[in-house]
């Protein structure tokens, strides 16, 4: 679906049919507009983030701890407490010794208040338990961090049993890079 | 883990304006309507992808309505296509909460032309003015829209008017007949022929759906702008009312797009490491400021140059620096901060090393700062004994007053003419849409018949 991310739909397809399969190809004059996408961030920027966006999430280690895969936050704090912090704690070990596993840490929040600052709290989130991994031994080049604020939450509802359930970060594993790993 | 299931197919499906109209329209009919030398605009492209049906429902008025008598309009059979003008502009006029329509049954008489009405009759009513008009059609397929406004106290036309479009543009031509009513009896712009965009969301995650949709300020005509199964965000119109910008997570990690919402063609401008949010569009339509977060997560504010791509940085500090909004001049932005602890909301100028100066101090949460047309009136989000409420700040005395009523308001948007804000809601656990006047005294709520529907954005006056 890398195309997806630089489609330009065009004002002459406008009388076509059938739009669900696939988008009419950009003319000439239009990829202008499409090289001028993403600013300072290159072309290699924009093909990077369709490779991302193509699903890459693997199953990831489940013995004891590692399979757990969500760290739990209080109300506007992106401190780790309690059982997150041993589940913290075996993920990084399990990093450490995985130099090729590779993890996006996916911040999220309650649906209380405005969307925007709630991406900036999941991503504190986020950051935190990027820290916490890397002091204890995982690499920054196998951390990724994305903040969904108040966007997916894991449970709905207007009370603090699903506000708890939805201050979380998640650990989700992605397929290595380029050398298998070995598993012991 | 959850969303593998999903895989393979793809996250995304822009759309085509014109897909889900009915073929009928052909090359020539949009070409005809992109012509853009008629007095109405292009705003009914496409009949509308009417997923998600908002339904309207009065929560306040005015206590002392104007009474009007909007006579049913002359019709254009079939050219019409059977869209009652004069209910489009009651049901305008009724939802403003400033006026209450004389039921039709009761109506003394049916006229259509000023000169055919007996203002005593509709006075004996009690009805202080009467609008009266028809549709006729015109050499070329346009239709034309004519009305008259009349006081029935002096017998006189305060004001008539024609609007020429193509058919398509009728319910658009019924609305600008409402700004104009409006405007004579309450003295402040219409703002019914204007457009709002918003999210809609159905769903729970990995099985979420998000579209992107516009509409017509009266919550009809609504046409899907794009569909994602990842989160979408944060909708902003271009000064110019042809753009959206807006936030989309479609490759699982946030990047800010333009698009034009004609043709659907659009462009991604910021996919960097990191947060990438918060888009808004500068006055001039050049620039749009947004949040970025860079690899080491932390939020500041930037604005980057649509022409140029060059970036500038705004602010620079640890705190969560975000949701900005241009103040009408463009020479400063209003932004959120929690440089303080919680959130507030602070002001930068655009010069360079200008330093943020805090312009909110009620309470311990302001968030999401908008700012209207004339730049005197700050709406934004603010916790009000534990509930989440939209509040307006007066910028020159810094009076605050709280205008909704809810539990979890939030994402306010002002009307071009600066009298109402729209905003989300929480009500019976789904999100909908609610307008409340700047004065407080009038509100409408509009709801989606499924799923929820929030981040409303209210678009410019258009021509």
């Amino acid at each position: 679906m890398r195309k997806i991310l630089i489609v330009l739909m065009m004002a002459a397809a406008l009388a076509s049919v059938g739009c669900k399969t696939k988008p009419p190809k950009a003319s000439p004059s239009e990829s202008q507009s499409q090289t001028g996408s993403g600013a300072d961030t290159s072309g290699a920027d924009a093909a990077n983030a369709g490779s991302v966006g193509t699903d890459d999430e693997v199953a990831g280690p489940q013995a004891g701890l590692l399979a757990k895969r969500v760290v739990y936050f209080d109300f506007d704090s992106s401190e780790i407490k309690g059982e997150g912090t041993d589940i913290v704690a075996a993920h990084a070990k399990y990093l450490a010794s995985h130099s090729s596993a590779r993890v996006r840490l996916e911040g999220n929040t309650d649906d209380r208040g405005s969307r925007e600052y709630n991406i900036g709290l999941g991503e504190r989130r986020a950051q935190s338990v990027r820290r916490a991994l890397m002091l204890q031994g995982a690499s920054e080049a196998q951390l990724q961090t994305v903040s969904y604020g108040a966007e997916r939450p894991a449970v709905q509802g207007n009370d603090e049993s699903a506000w708890s359930k939805n201050r979380r970060v998640e650990i989700v594993y992605l397929s290595p890079g380029a050398q298998p790993q070995t598993k012991r | 883990m959850s969303h593998l299931a999903q895989a393979m197919r793809p996250n995304i499906t822009p759309i085509r304006p014109a897909s889900s109209a009915p073929l009928t329209g052909s090359r020539a009919v949009n070409r005809h309507r992109l012509a853009g030398l008629c007095a109405l605009t292009l705003l009914s492209l496409g009949a509308g992808a009417a997923r998600a049906q908002l339904k309207i429902e009065v929560t306040s008025g005015v206590s002392d309505p104007v009474p009007i008598a909007i006579v049913p309009f002359a019709r254009s059979v079939p050219a019409d296509s059977g869209l009652d003008v004069a209910q489009v502009i009651q049901h305008d006029l009724e939802g403003s909460g400033r006026f209450k329509a004389l039921a039709r049954p009761q109506m003394p008489a049916n006229p259509t032309q000023a000169s055919a009405v007996v203002t005593a009759d509709w006075k004996a009513l009690g009805e202080d003015y009467v609008a009266v008009g028809r549709v006729t059609p015109l050499d070329g397929g346009t239709l034309a829209v004519d009305f008259d406004l009349l006081n029935t106290l002096t017998g006189q036309r305060i004001a008539g008017q024609r609007f020429v479009g193509p058919p398509g543009a009728l319910r658009n031509a019924a609305h600008r007949v409402s700004d104009v009513i409006y405007e004579k009896i309450v003295g402040i712009r219409g703002a019914f022929a204007t457009r709002i965009a918003y999210v809609a969301v159905d769903g729970q995650p990995p099985a979420q759906r998000f579209q992107l949709i516009v509409a017509d300020a009266d919550g009809e005509n609504q046409r899907l702008v794009l569909e994602s199964r990842y989160p979408l965000m944060s909708p902003c119109w271009s000064p110019d009312g042809q753009w959206l910008s807006y936030v989309s997570f479609e490759n699982k990690k946030s990047a800010v797009y333009v698009q034009l919402v004609r043709t659907g063609e659009r462009r991604q401008v910021s996919a960097r490491a990191g947060i990438n949010g918060a888009p808004v569009w500068s006055p001039d339509g050049h620039k749009l400021a947004l949040t970025l977060g860079g690899s080491g997560g932390n939020p500041d504010l930037f604005v980057l140059d649509l022409q140029t791509q060059s970036l500038t940085r705004i602010t620079d500090d640890p705190a969560i620096d975000t949701e900005a909004a241009w103040a009408p001049d463009g020479k400063s932005l209003y932004f959120t901060s929690d440089r303080a602890g919680g959130p507030q909301i602070y002001r930068i100028g655009l010069q360079s090393g200008d330093k943020p100066k805090r312009i909110t101090f009620g309470g311990n949460y302001n968030a999401r700062p908008r700012v209207s047309a004339d730049g005197t009136q700050l709406a934004m989000v603010t916790l009000d004994n534990g509930n989440y409420r939209i509040a307006v700040q007066d910028l020159s005395s810094g009076t605050v007053r709280v205008l909704s009523r809810g539990h979890l308001d939030e994402s306010p948007s002002f009307a071009p003419n600066g009298a109402t804000l729209i905003y989300s809601e929480r009500e019976g656990g789904r999100a909908g849409l609610a307008t409340i006047s700047v004065d407080g005294l009038t509100g409408l709520r509009l709801k989606a018949e499924q799923g929820e529907v929030r981040e409303p954005a209210w678009g410019p006056f258009t021509q």
